[in-house]
């Protein structure tokens, strides 16, 4: 309940502040780009993973990522690859990479890292020093990737 | 897991074709517009350039083939009017120097250019005449009466070749301009190059991805009903990847419109464009 309301006190005011007994950005350990550990030590929410996917102001991912599971939204990126299938094509560890900070598996790529706080440059001031998603964010954001299956 | 797999992974991720520009040709009040052609020799990762009315819906597209639905008209007029009204401590206006407003044919083409050393857009000669001749204030960068005033005087060039000085003095400022591009930035940490050059051609959710041509600005865009300038449009993209923006004028924002305008080589002035 505590937790749940510092989160909502952090996304009301569009920071994403590291919660108590997370694993802080700048900690997150990389083995080949895969993060085995838990952000957070607790089970993503994939039903809040999947409105941080579609937020504009969260994770966006649908800027870039077309998903036949959200028909409910107009439209859908080209970008990136698809998301139908990743939960298959992924582990839970190599999903957890990727989201964030897939520049340590794909070399060059426009995907932003989603949980660093610092290495960018000239943010907007409301922004430095921010990760763009929570770690609770990035692994709600993993439970609903790991719920798209192929069929 | 090995390495070998991601990086095969990454390359199908990141070599998706791109090509989505319709073929569509424009011809407005009956001249015929250069929408496309081949890239100048500078550029190393594109082909071809096209301008971003490719990009856009026909809806939108529609509106800049007749000056009378473009709505950008109405304040190409308002430069008419400020053409012609006197301004300042020395009782002039534009036209009491310049003859015709025609005469500037040609000059929206080759700006920005190094004049003593400087690199000047076409706000730094308007605001030049403003303050040295006219003893008046010089106007705000990025407000109408600029917007309207170099929007009539881009006009004038509208359907002839950008070409743009690269060499030379302009050399350096070149250099800054490229580098700016290529150069990552925010907390989405992105180039211009990662959306405009890698990815044109692609939908970002509901926006189809130009190449972020320069050749039509002032632009009127749909959706906040004005003209925007060159750097006022800078901005809003810096601000997008969550980037603190170089200021309006700065010499950033001068290099990387002179490096964007020299991407844009032989595609005729659209001034003043249409756009979403």
């Amino acid at each position: 309940m505590k937790r749940a309301l510092i989160l909502t006190l952090c996304t009301a005011f569009g920071a994403t502040a590291v919660a108590a007994g997370d694993v802080k950005p700048a900690d997150v350990v990389y083995e080949d780009g895969v993060v085995s550990a838990s952000l957070t030590g607790q089970a993503g929410d994939a039903v809040n993973g999947r409105m941080v996917f579609a937020n504009r102001k969260q994770g966006n991912c649908l800027a870039c990522h077309a998903n036949s599971d959200m028909p409910e939204e107009g439209f859908h990126g080209e970008v990136g690859p698809m998301m139908d299938g990743v939960g298959e094509r992924w582990t839970e560890a190599e999903l957890r990479g990727i989201v964030s900070n897939s520049k340590m598996v794909f070399e060059g790529t426009i995907m932003p890292a989603f949980y660093i706080d610092s290495g960018y440059e000239r943010p907007l001031d409301k922004f430095a020093g921010q990760s763009i998603l929570s770690a609770q964010q990035v692994e709600d954001i993993i439970a609903y990737l790991l719920t798209l299956k192929d069929s | 897991m090995t390495n070998t797999l991601w990086t095969t992974l990454a390359l199908i991720g990141l070599g998706t074709a791109v090509g989505a520009q319709d073929s569509n040709s424009l011809s407005i009040e009956g001249e015929s517009i250069v929408t496309e052609v081949a890239a100048p020799a500078h550029m190393e990762n594109v082909d071809t350039i096209y301008s971003g009315w490719r990009f856009r819906s026909a809806e939108t597209q529609a509106l800049e083939m007749d000056d009378f639905d473009n709505p950008a008209f109405v304040f190409v007029e308002q430069g008419m009017d400020l053409w012609d009204k006197v301004d300042g401590a020395a009782g002039k206006a534009c036209s009491s120097c310049h003859e015709n407003i025609e005469d500037f044919a040609g000059l929206r083409t080759q700006l920005p250019r190094v004049d003593d050393g400087e690199l000047v857009t076409m706000e730094n000669l308007i605001n030049e005449c403003r303050t040295d001749r006219m003893e008046a204030e010089p106007w705000k960068w990025s407000k109408g009466k600029m917007t309207a005033m170099t929007g009539l005087i881009g006009v004038q060039s509208r359907g002839m070749p950008m070409n743009v000085a690269i060499d030379g003095d302009a050399a350096p400022f070149w250099e800054k301009g490229k580098e700016l591009y290529y150069t990552r930035v925010g907390q989405l940490d992105m180039a211009c190059s990662n959306c405009h050059e890698d990815n044109y051609g692609m939908m970002i959710r509901a926006d189809h991805l130009s190449q972020g041509q320069i050749n039509g600005f002032p632009t009127y865009r749909l959706k906040n009903a004005k003209l925007n300038s060159i750097h006022g449009r800078f901005k809003g993209c810096m601000k997008n990847i969550r980037a603190t923006p170089f200021k309006e004028g700065g010499d950033e924002f001068k290099a990387l419109e002179l490096y964007l305008a020299s991407r844009g080589q032989g595609l005729s002035v659209e001034t003043p464009s249409v756009r979403n």
